[in-house]
């Protein structure tokens, strides 16, 4: 029987062990990447374990630097969700990212896999940090490590992109984040997460909203509208890193801040008995529905992708907004649906690119032909990104919906509506052409069966199944918040 | 022995500078330089733990006469904390010196350079540890006179440090006559120069004009002296001109010794009763650190040249400590003694890693560091994580420095300055990501000359570096040590 503190150390240390590992076997690739894989799926077993044990309230202090500032870790039910998502897809990207960087002959590959086994240490730490300050702390390592893997191809457009990326997370971080938190350190004389919020009593309400403000728009990872820019920039990365990291680790490692936030900082009841959270909702509504109007319009398919994940990252902090226990819930669940199937629908469109060198919806008709397997993964996938049951979107939908509903808030429901009616539109268009459009003569996508690697697409195939099994497992997802 | 350790803080570095002016032989006016300073450091260190350990102040009566007739040495919590950065900072950079000087000063002035370099540190300590008021003068002027010979022998390599050195003269005479004639008309209105004794005898008289003016006064010249906008402009151009160990050694640690003085002037003799203070100096010193932190930090981001780049950003860091003392309660106090002991060793720092490459290439410019961090990573990555304690990253000292600003500002409820005080220091973000942008993504441009770094080099900016993360992981010491010095001028002692 593991200790829990071993599964701290083990979910922190592994993903460092590996970068370690990649470190070392440089000269050896196939040690490399194998070596990498293993580690990985002893992550995902750890991670699991963990989750099914639940938390117990260890907690591991690693640094004191003042009574009221330590670099600590203390395992609860939503970060525990979080590294057991990040957990599980990171060996499965890891297959897919070998398969891909073989396939399209990248450069560097050990500089990618090792900053890439850094980016997951980091989102470990982040899901089990157990104060504001460790959790600060790692997100700028989480950005910082990333920045390699944006830029990685070293052009121009993608050091242009990296210093948008660069830019926007470290600066929103830096000046909105940190204040925040320091904000919170004077009022609330702690960092640390507790159930039920550390502020209520402590601070007068009419400051509150100003003080989730410094946090929804700190938080850029959140891709919050007007700070998302950063994440259609990078998606000039890599698909691998767009598919794990701005689809999974990032960009979830953003929402689940802002969700940790809403629950163990404000605390859920504190939210709903001053209101200061009315104004998130309409921003994140916003951003649900513009991001989407935007995704609409664009015919690269990953920049699609990237909109489309602005969008369901607006659902989250919706969740966190509402601030009711069921919403709450359901924007965690969302946590890992959206994950399972936005990183299949990645992995899709990086099969599509290793497979037929193609980025633009528009040359696609006709390519499901040729790629059965992966357009039906994509399919499932955009299917629960929608909210289709049976399939593991359609429980955080609905209970999203069930919180508005809480709340007597009729018009998130119409947002909520009206952007699955999007998301069916920008989704389904693409499988549509793909199945049912006539190819074009003497385009690529005119000829006979041809699907990417085989490493491209069992893994794909699993996060697809993934999403169905999210839905009939869901009661094992579902975490409650109390107040 | 113990017992006369207040003097000789003083008096070993002030001694040893004559003697060393005669050791003409290669390289001993270094080592003899090294191990004063060294010497000077235990000292402090001893005093250090002598004050926190019993928590009294150690008075020491210079020849055996008794205050207020004779001159007495105070060691209290404040100068205990104090003189360990001037003599640890003037340690490190000494040990720095050895390379630093002999890449940039003529062989023949090596010992003359030396004898000005302890003046200078001797002058420095002995401002902090002084109870009276004109030896203050005296020792402000022992450490500027030297100053501003050393900082035209910059000359040797660029003629504008002469200019510079001339420029920084003219303005610190200026600021010293003003503290004299501040100090004449206390002595008019009192008969006393004695700190303590002066404290005692204004709390007399202090409503009158005379006293205003005598406070104001001594304000102005130590607002020159500790270069707060809009007095600075002699800072830029003397830090950047002089020679790279000299900066390092100002930058860290002279203006540092000028604010000391002015909240031992402020606080330990006119006392926080005193109208002038409460009501004026206050506002005073908050609107004009406010306005020094963004001018600073705006000039750092458009300017090139990294020695002047990081004096710019020292005007920005002086304006965070003149906020700390301006909020006038004791948690601001304290703010601003933490930020004075974790700036200096981030300045010390940054300016010992830019000397290496100023050493090299004459002056360091974002042109001169383009793709340098390739071919010294260790200097490169000292001046990263200077700059990112300059921004206040957690894990560096700059953060605690931060918090503890942050804190005393709201808990004084001055909110929108808390803003703007956090706003400013973000901004320090765009200057130090130039530099990293410069040194790191972009390529070494061809024909630029290769840069080159050995460990003895990179070390004393390193030893800097360590501590700066250190005192930014440990802080707890450093925290109860600037609680302890601000409680002397709280504590009912004025």
């Amino acid at each position: 029987m593991l200790h829990s503190e071993t599964l701290i150390y083990a979910l922190l240390g592994l993903p460092l062990v590996a970068s370690l590992g990649v470190l070392l076997l440089r000269k050896w690739p196939n040690l490399r990447d194998g070596q990498a894989v293993l580690i990985g799926l002893l992550t995902a077993a750890c991670a699991i374990e963990f989750f099914a044990r639940g938390a117990d309230g260890t907690s591991l202090t690693l640094l004191a630097m003042t009574p009221s500032l330590s670099i600590s870790f203390t395992p609860e039910p939503l970060g525990l969700l979080f590294a057991l998502v990040a957990g599980c897809l990171w060996p499965l990207a890891t297959v897919y990212t070998i398969s891909y960087l073989r396939g399209v002959h990248e450069d560097n590959q050990t500089r990618f896999m090792f900053f890439y086994a850094i980016a997951i240490h980091a989102a470990m730490a982040i899901a089990l940090s157990g104060n504001l300050l460790t959790l600060f702390v790692f997100y700028e390592i989480l950005t910082f490590s990333t920045y390699p893997l944006v830029t990685h191809k070293g052009t121009e457009d993608a050091r242009q992109a990296g210093r948008v990326y660069l830019g926007i997370l470290v600066a929103s971080s830096v000046v909105f984040l940190l204040f925040g938190i320091i904000g919170v350190w004077v009022i609330a004389g702690t960092l640390d997460f507790t159930a039920g919020g550390i502020l209520a009593g402590k601070i007068d309400p009419i400051y509150v909203p100003f003080l989730l403000g410094l946090f929804a728009f700190g938080i850029g990872k959140a891709a919050l509208m007007p700070l998302h820019r950063w994440l259609p920039a990078a998606m000039v990365a890599p698909t691998p890193v767009s598919a794990l990291l701005h689809a999974v680790a990032v960009v979830k490692a953003g929402v689940f801040t802002v969700l940790k936030v809403a629950i163990y900082i404000f605390g859920l009841d504190f939210l709903t008995s001053t209101g200061a959270s009315e104004w998130l909702i309409i921003v994140a509504s916003f951003s649900i529905l513009a991001a989407s109007i935007v995704a609409l319009r664009k015919t690269n398919l990953k920049a699609r992708l990237a909109y489309s994940t602005v969008s369901q990252l607006g659902y989250i902090v919706l969740g966190a907004a509402l601030a009711s226990p069921l919403a709450a819930s359901g924007a965690a669940l969302h946590i890992a649906t959206h994950a399972a199937g936005k990183i299949t629908l990645f992995f899709c469109a990086g099969a599509i690119y290793v497979a037929h060198h193609l980025s633009d919806i528009k040359d696609m008709d006709g390519l499901g032909r040729r790629m059965p397997i992966t357009y039906g993964a994509f399919a499932l996938a955009a299917l629960s990104i929608i909210g289709v049951p049976p399939l593991g979107g359609a429980w955080s939908k609905f209970m999203l919906m069930g919180g508005a509903l809480d709340g007597q808030h009729m018009l998130v429901l119409v947002v909520l509506m009206v952007s699955s009616l999007l998301n069916l539109v920008y989704l389904g268009e693409i499988v549509l052409r793909g199945f049912f459009a006539p190819a074009k003569a003497g385009s690529v996508a005119d000829g006979g069966y041809a699907e990417a690697p085989w490493a491209c697409v069992v893994p794909l195939c699993i996060t697809a199944l993934i999403s169905i099994l999210l839905f009939f497992s869901v009661d094992f997802f579902i975490l409650s918040f109390t107040g | 022995m113990m017992h006369h350790l207040p003097i000789l803080q003083v008096i070993v570095p002030l001694l040893a500078a004559p003697l060393i002016a005669l050791l003409r032989g290669r390289e001993i006016a270094w080592l003899a330089t090294f191990i004063v300073t060294g010497v000077t450091f235990v000292i402090s260190l001893l005093l250090y733990y002598q004050v926190s350990e019993s928590g009294a102040r150690l008075v020491y009566d210079l020849g055996g006469w008794a205050a207020p007739l004779g001159i007495v040495y105070v060691i209290d919590a404040a100068s205990a904390l104090v003189l360990p950065i001037v003599t640890g900072i003037g340690f490190v950079v000494t040990l720095a010196a050895r390379h630093l000087v002999t890449a940039e000063i003529d062989q023949r002035d090596h010992a003359l350079f030396f004898t000005a370099w302890l003046l200078t540190i001797a002058g420095m300590l002995g401002q902090v540890t002084t109870g009276d008021a004109f030896n203050i003068f005296v020792f402000l002027e022992i450490s500027s006179l030297s100053a501003y010979a050393l900082v035209a022998m910059g000359a040797g390599r660029d003629r504008r440090a002469l200019p510079a050195a001339f420029n920084y003269l003219i303005l610190g005479t200026v600021g010293a006559t003003f503290y004299v004639i501040g100090l004449g008309l206390l002595y008019m209105l009192t008969g006393t120069l004695n700190l303590d004794d002066l404290a005692v005898r204004l709390a007399d008289i202090e409503q009158t004009r005379a006293a205003y003016m005598a406070m104001a006064f001594i304000a102005l010249g130590l607002f020159l002296k500790m270069a707060l906008f809009p007095l600075h402009f002699w800072l830029v151009p003397a830090y950047s001109f002089a020679p790279s160990a000299v900066a390092a050694l100002m930058a860290a640690t002279a203006t540092k010794v000028s604010v000391y003085v002015l909240v031992r002037l402020m606080f330990g003799v006119f006392g926080i009763g005193f109208v002038g203070i409460s009501e004026g100096l206050g506002t005073v010193l908050l609107t004009l650190g406010i306005i020094g932190a963004f001018v600073g930090t705006l000039a750092a981001i458009i300017e090139t040249d990294l020695k002047k780049l990081f004096a710019q950003s020292s005007i920005a860091q002086l304006g965070y400590m003149a906020i700390g003392i301006g909020i006038m309660t004791p948690a601001g106090l304290a703010a601003a003694f933490i930020h004075l002991f974790n700036h200096a060793l981030m300045k010390g720092a940054l300016f010992l890693a830019i000397g290496v490459i100023g050493a090299q290439t004459g002056r360091a410019t974002m042109r001169t560091i383009e793709g340098a961090g390739r071919q010294i990573p260790m200097t490169m990555t000292a001046i990263l994580f200077g700059g990112l304690a300059l921004i206040g990253v957690p894990l560096t000292a700059g953060f605690i420095s931060k918090l503890y600003l942050i804190r005393a500002l709201l808990e004084s409820d001055f909110w929108v300055l808390a803003g703007l005080t956090f706003v400013s220091s973000a901004l320090a973000l765009a200057y130090v990501w130039k530099i990293v942008e410069a040194a790191w993504l972009k390529p070494r441009p061809e024909g630029a000359p290769d840069l080159y770094e050995t460990p003895m080099m990179w070390l004393p900016a390193w030893l800097l570096v360590i501590a700066t993360i250190g005192f930014g992981i440990f802080a707890s010491p450093l925290i109860n040590g600037a609680v302890q010095a601000a409680a002397v001028f709280f504590g009912g002692q004025s």
